[in-house]
């Protein structure tokens, strides 16, 4: 998370990202598939492991940070617990995908600049197309593809999860906790 | 049926076989080189994107378990010596029908149940495979005719399509490389590699007619030969999947529902150049995709198939899956070879065209999924046979993703020429409105071609759609992205959905894309708002202009095409955006004037509560009025008012 303190697991952190480029035989070539190993990792590209990356494969950190930035799937800050996609595809947008949206961002207070809830728990983002469009209007929460949503459906589900949430904090705050400290580890 | 001794199974080539003739089949169901396995009886559940996400796995794990009780014998892998009281289950790729999903079919009977819940499967098991009785709820019904459809064979989505890529997505089962052997699969590339010479494969591929699937149509053959002359040692073969239209879906069907197919017409391309390299670039929003193929590739190098001696020709074949990582442009051939190379994906001019120097400075040829697809076929039936389908200029067949507002949305594969009057209503079912019910006079717009196509109107619908055809009424066959829209539609509205999303994707190289594209969409945004003038018109026709000649990929010369075209065939409505400051499908909010009709209102009250912004006032039982000063054009009032009288919303 966002409050941890990051020298702790830094030592961890480098190693994990060797792991990485060693299995990408640190060739330059190899920095798309390896800036997504990081990610699958750490869930976003911290700025500190870019720069590591740049020093390790030899390039400037500019090349690594012009890469990071031109691809749409890679993330430069945290996203939250929860990731909500919404496709934004022409079948989609046709079958109003654009109120599901608004109905997210306002159960959430999330917006387009700032998509992801204070808590760090939730996520919204919109995606070109996820290939599903005789499904439209679709939305993905966690790799878990839903079709046909309506706003009030995509809040419904919206709302399970803030319940399961709630459940976790509630009765049992150190799980809870130890929970989402793995993640950020594992 | 006599059951056939192994060997002949495994020689038997029913993709060989089939012919523009052939009846549409689904598997084992009534096809003539396919019959072969008709004695085992199979239950076929569609695994593909859509199906899964409406809980495909749970009816399989269900059917699992219901078979296992049922007495009948299951058998889950694929075994030649299967016998006839058996029954196999299995999982298949996308299938098309996705909006009906789960599809469920059931082989020899031919039948497809759709919308299929693990609740239903014990009846389907008891009913069906047990009692060998149709579960009536579960058949597709068309909605115009109320009938029931058993399979394919009687349901217009499926009999009046051409399924020649599509068919084996239909009932191989993908993670199964023994399958798709058993059906002829690989023969074409032993064929390739054993029987022909380079030459010979580049001028049948040329004498096919053979033109790219994934947008600019540029013959195959023509391609092909320009990489195989090339004098180099190295030279690489790409499959383009990097599907990056919204709104179509076809390669993702392929590469999840027939890896081994593009697997296939790879290494025939690779063979005809004299590479033996090859890599798949696959969309990163396509994670099964990547799965399978991946799986795909592993498979096929176990078995011997790509390696360091293919077919026992001491030549060697290597097959790489790349995932893209989200950007539209990388789908232009000289990008996506940046974005292979570790770099921003940003087009370079071109000459020198990939086929002189690509990746790595090497020939290089990038073919599109689709047209990767189509070439065992077309190795194994001869060019003639495939050009018997189609049209002269366009021969074969293409799929179209067709989505939108029609009653079947899916996958459909016809020959180039059908018209679109045919896709629309007679596999798709008509026009619907907004809650999905049939609008018989609902027809505006079909927009093809993704962001780089154009709008089709009514005047089109009898047009045979092909490469040339779509060309000259301004759009495209793109990718093949069939959008049906209904006259709720707002067409500057959809002009701008796609300059947003060019605007977004454009890669900031050429300066008549990177801005022209911003002002282009700054423009729309001012119609949209009621800000424009007759200048805003003359404007974005010179601009889209200046930008399609400005670019230098694809991306930038296209963008324009959806404005373009939306102002040559609904003119009328720019205008009246700009000049009435109304927008007749009431999408565009800010061209809404909300008022209360005095007459109507009883004075309830009940606008008044939900208004967030406290505009509405008013005495109790005595009309309201809304202030224009506060309003926010949210239209609450209007779906709260039971008696409808907030209007202009």
């Amino acid at each position: 998370m966002a409050s941890m303190p990051v020298t702790v697991d830094r030592a961890e952190k480098f190693e994990k990202v060797c792991g990485i480029l060693n299995r990408f035989a640190r060739r330059p070539s190899g920095l798309i598939p390896i800036l997504q190993a990081i990610q699958h990792e750490y869930l976003y590209l911290p700025e500190e492991i870019l720069t590591y990356v740049a020093t390790s494969l030899d390039v400037p950190p500019a090349r690594v940070f012009g890469v990071a930035t031109f691809y749409a799937h890679f993330a430069l800050e945290p996203k939250g617990k929860h990731v909500i996609r919404i496709c934004d595809g022409t079948a989609c947008h046709v079958k109003q995908s654009l109120p599901v949206l608004e109905a997210l961002h306002a159960a959430l207070g999330t917006s387009e600049k700032s998509k992801t809830t204070a808590d760090m728990l939730f996520t919204v983002e919109t995606v070109a197309c996820l290939g599903a469009c005789g499904l439209a209007p679709v939305i993905v929460i966690d790799e878990q593809v839903y079709g046909q949503v309506t706003p009030e459906r995509a809040v419904g589900l919206l709302n399970e999860i803030k319940a399961q949430e709630a459940l976790l904090a509630t009765s049992s705050a150190p799980l809870a906790e130890q929970l989402s400290a793995e993640e950020c580890h594992d | 049926m006599q059951p056939l001794p192994r060997r002949l199974l495994s020689n038997s080539q029913p993709r060989n076989a089939m012919t523009n003739a052939e009846p549409l089949t689904l598997g084992a169901a009534h096809g003539s080189g396919i019959s072969t396995h008709a004695q085992v009886r199979r239950v076929i559940i569609c695994a593909g994107t859509g199906c899964m996400a409406n809980g495909a796995m749970k009816v399989f794990e269900q059917f699992k378990r219901e078979m296992a009780g049922s007495g009948l014998q299951v058998i889950l892998e694929l075994r030649a010596e299967a016998t006839s009281d058996e029954v196999r289950l299995s999982k298949s790729g996308c299938q098309g029908f996705c909006q009906m999903g789960p599809l469920v079919s059931v082989v020899p009977d031919g039948i497809l149940y759709n919308k299929v819940r693990s609740e239903d499967v014990a009846d389907i098991v008891q009913q069906t495979l047990v009692g060998g009785e149709i579960v009536e709820r579960l058949l597709y019904k068309d909605p115009s005719t109320r009938k029931s459809c058993r399979g394919l064979e009687d349901n217009p989505f499926y009999s009046r399509q051409n399924r020649l890529v599509l068919n084996e997505c239909g009932f191989l089962d993908p993670e199964d490389i023994h399958e798709f052997m058993l059906h002829g699969g690989y023969e074409a590339a032993r064929k390739a590699f054993v029987e022909m010479s380079p030459e010979q494969i580049c001028k049948t591929i040329l004498e096919s007619g053979l033109r790219g699937r994934g947008g600019g149509g540029f013959p195959t053959g023509r391609k092909w030969e320009a990489a195989r002359i090339q004098n180099s040692a190295k030279k690489y073969v790409i499959c383009n999947g990097d599907e990056g239209d919204p709104g179509a879906f076809m390669n993702r069907s392929v590469m999840e529902g027939n890896p081994h197919s593009v697997i296939e017409g790879l290494m025939i391309a690779a063979r005809a150049i004299g590479a033996n390299e090859t890599l798949v670039y696959v969309r990163a929003e396509y994670p099964l995709a990547v799965e399978r193929m991946r799986r795909a590739v592993a498979d096929a190098e176990r078995e011997g198939i790509l390696g360091k001696n293919v077919f026992g020709t001491g030549m060697s074949m290597k097959c790489e899956v790349m995932e893209g990582a989200g950007a539209f442009v990388c789908g232009e051939e000289t990008a996506m070879i940046a974005s292979i190379e570790g770099l921003r994906g940003m087009p370079t001019p071109k000459p020198p065209f990939p086929a002189q120097s690509g990746l790595w400075g090497k020939p290089t040829i990038i073919n599109n999924v689709e047209t990767l697809a189509h070439v065992s076929r077309i190795l194994n039936v001869g060019p003639e046979v495939f050009k018997n389908i189609g049209t002269k200029d366009s021969p074969g067949t293409k799929t179209f993703a067709l989505t939108g507002h029609v009653s079947n949305t899916g996958l459909v594969e016809v020959p180039f020429g059908t018209t679109l009057r045919e896709i629309v209503y007679a596999i798709g079912g008509g026009i619907t409105d907004d809650a999905g019910k049939i609008w018989k006079t609902g027809f505006k717009a079909v927009q093809i071609g993704g962001p780089s196509g154009g709008c089709l109107t009514e005047e089109h619908l009898d047009l045979p759609l092909a490469y040339e055809s779509l060309r000259s009424v301004g759009a495209m066959v793109g990718s093949g992205g069939l959008v049906a829209m209904n006259q709720g539609t707002c067409m500057v509205s959809i002009a701008r959905f796609f300059m947003e999303f060019t605007q977004r994707e454009s890669c900031g190289k050429c300066v008549l894309c990177r801005e022209g594209t911003r002002q282009l969409l700054a423009l729309l945004d001012d119609v949209i708002e009621g800000r424009g003038d007759q200048g805003t018109l003359d404007l974005l026709e010179k601009l889209g202009h200046a930008v399609q000649i400005g670019s230098l990929c694809g991306l930038g010369k296209t963008a324009p095409n959806p404005v373009l075209s939306t102002l040559r065939y609904f003119r009328k409505e720019y205008e009246e955006h700009i000049f009435e400051k109304r927008c007749r499908t009431g999408r565009c909010k800010a061209l809404l004037s909300p008022e209360i009709n005095q007459v109507k209102c009883k004075g309830c009250g009940l606008c008044i509560k939900v208004c967030p912004t406290n505009a509405i006032t008013g005495e109790k039982k005595q009309p309201h009025h809304i202030d224009p000063e506060l309003c926010i054009k949210c239209g609450a009032c209007a779906t709260a008012c039971k008696i409808h009288a907030v209007e202009g919303i």
